[in-house]
């Protein structure tokens, strides 16, 4: 519940970023860099005195956009990827899933390190790469749970219906999948949130006068001994948004596992 | 009699690790219109294949070898899988054992109602409503426009069966597949499903394959029967026939072996008969009558040819050495 909450907030924020910040988020301000949290600057300045309160709130919308369209790539992709396979079974099984193993044997940052400096710094190609990097976790469970619903004999019967496989295993099987897949795409979100801030970090994220949290953190990494509030709060943020998207992630498993009911 | 469904000398065969399991080897049966046909036997002796093999859902590693199965005029194992769609649900429909989990989870009873009238009739969602409401009127389901919204998992499993019943007969098939349609339910159940499906039989000549291995079942709704043994047909005949004058070994040790309530104490608790012996592996069949080993009446030639097909009596026939 704690963690629905988060979320909402975070969502509100996001939307409604426009109308909660003071300040333009991109606005240089020469006179007042580096100042320190104050009844005008909520969060303090960075270096080139922008307002890290509205970059923060900003970031909220960036971050989080960015994640959840690339969780939603991944997702599609991945389920289709993953019932294909599961249900078709055999050689297109093999095929399929060995890709998604070597895929998963990367570790996910630096795969998507890798896509992204052959891609170039981009908005929409963070999400390619964070898509991408995401698809065979879904594969694996939309497969696992596929591969137990097919054998059901409600799958027997719709095919003596006159069913096709297409109809079957878009309209039978996969609604019975939504489960995982929904604590799959939550806790996922929190991943690629974080996933996000660590590419931008490096400079491989969104191009830089972009307000997204780890471009935030990446301006500000030279002056954290001297000016701490301009890496202490886009951090908290990030912690604030992946700790809900985790605790709902959680939340939603026991909810919709009744084995541990 | 007009004959509706006809399969000739049918086999299935089923290609495992350990060898080709012939689960249905050369199976003739004639299905009347609106007949209801018992077709009683062991578990393995092919029924539940045979049935498959009809809508051609035989599972991997399952494969239908040769034969004929024709249906109004068309051979169904040479027509391509998308006019095969056409006909299953359409025209063959069937019922499944486990009206448990026959009905998809995530669906309500009507949204599986309406997609089985939909995807073979071209009707509008308000019409398809309709038809799946009256339905489940004609199979008794009290305030179905109420039950239309429920889940499976609201219904009890009477109710659940009724609702397979239903889609089954929804779209007024020629033939139903009914494979053990009432092994999961508990007995008064049992006799009100039959009770439905027996008057929407009548009243709309649909005929009724019956697979089971209940012969009360048989008995009081069947008016022929066919018993398969290994994969095979053994006799068939009409019910009062096989019932009262059963010829092959087999089938007689059948009859012998069912309970009669009352019957142990008047007789002073004989021994209800068994068949001695188990059903053969279907990867090594024996020489011969595949019955042999098992048969009390068992001759030379049993265990060296297959026995012909003989009449015993008007539509009684038999596959036994001892009536050539």
């Amino acid at each position: 519940m704690i963690g629905l909450g988060i979320i909402i907030l975070n969502i509100l924020v996001a939307v409604m970023a426009p109308w909660i910040v003071t300040h333009d988020p991109m606005k240089i301000d020469i006179r007042n860099r580096v100042s320190a949290p104050s009844g005008v600057f909520f969060f303090g300045t960075d270096d080139y005195g922008r307002d890290i309160f509205s970059r923060v709130i900003y970031g909220a919308r960036i971050s989080q956009y960015i994640t959840i369209l690339s969780v939603v790539v991944a997702a599609v992709l991945g389920v289709v990827i993953g019932a294909i396979a599961g249900y078709y079974g055999g050689w297109i099984d093999n095929v399929i899933m060995r890709v998604m193993d070597a895929i998963m044997s990367f570790p996910a940052i630096l795969l998507a390190i890798g896509i992204m400096s052959v891609r170039g710094g981009d908005l929409y190609n963070v999400v390619i790469a964070l898509g991408f990097v995401y698809i065979p976790r879904f594969a694996r469970i939309i497969y696992g749970s596929v591969l137990s619903l097919k054998e059901k004999e409600f799958v027997e019967a719709s095919l003596a219906m006159g069913n096709s496989d297409i109809i079957i295993l878009f309209r039978h099987i996969l609604p019975n999948c939504t489960a995982p897949l929904i604590v799959q795409a939550t806790v996922s979100l929190a991943y690629a949130i974080l996933a996000e801030a660590a590419l931008s970090f490096l400079g491989l994220g969104a191009p830089p006068p972009t307000p997204s949290w780890g471009n935030i953190l990446s301006d500000a990494r030279n002056f954290m001994v001297d000016a701490p509030w301009m890496t202490v709060f886009p951090g908290i943020a990030i912690t604030i948004a992946v700790m809900g998207y985790n605790l709902f992630g959680d939340a939603l498993r026991d909810f919709l596992d009744p084995r541990l009911k | 009699m007009d004959i509706v469904l006809e399969i000739k000398n049918l086999r299935t065969f089923f290609y495992t690790g350990e060898g080709v399991a012939k689960a249905v080897n050369g199976v003739g049966i004639k299905v009347g219109m609106g007949e209801i046909l018992g077709i009683v036997g062991e578990s393995g002796c092919g029924k539940s294949v045979t049935a498959l093999s009809i809508l051609r859902l035989v599972p991997y590693p399952g494969r239908i070898i040769s034969g004929d199965i024709l249906f109004d005029g068309i051979n169904l194992l040479q027509i391509p899988m998308a006019q095969m769609r056409q006909v299953r649900g359409n025209r063959i429909s069937m019922i499944f054992q486990e009206p448990m989990i026959s009905l998809n989870p995530a669906f309500t009873v009507g949204e599986q109602l309406m997609e089985a009238l939909r995807v073979h009739r071209k009707i509008s969602k308000a019409e398809a409503r309709e038809g799946a409401i009256s339905m489940l009127k004609m199979v008794e389901i009290p305030d179905p426009e109420r039950r239309i919204k429920e889940y499976p998992h609201q219904l009890s499993g009477g109710m659940r069966q009724r609702v397979m019943i239903g889609e089954a007969f929804l779209l007024d098939p020629e033939v139903i597949i009914a494979d053990e349609p009432t092994t999961a339910l508990d007995v008064t159940i049992q006799a009100q499903i039959l009770d439905i499906v027996y008057k929407l039989t009548q009243q709309r000549r649909t005929a009724i394959l019956l697979i089971t291995h209940n012969l009360g079942l048989v008995a009081e709704t069947a008016h022929r029967v066919v018993v398969m043994y290994a994969g095979k047909v053994v006799e068939e005949g009409p019910v009062e026939a096989i019932f009262e004058n059963a010829g092959h070994p087999y089938t007689n040790g059948l009859m012998q072996s069912i309970p009669v309530l009352g019957q142990s104490r008047r007789q002073k608790m004989r021994k209800l008969y068994e068949i001695k012996g188990s059903v053969p592996s279907l990867f090594d069949l024996p020489m011969g009558c595949p019955f042999n080993p098992r048969c009390p009446s068992c001759k030379n030639i049993c265990t060296k040819e297959e026995p012909p097909w003989c009449t015993l009596g008007p539509e009684h026939y038999l596959a036994c050495w001892l009536f050539a």
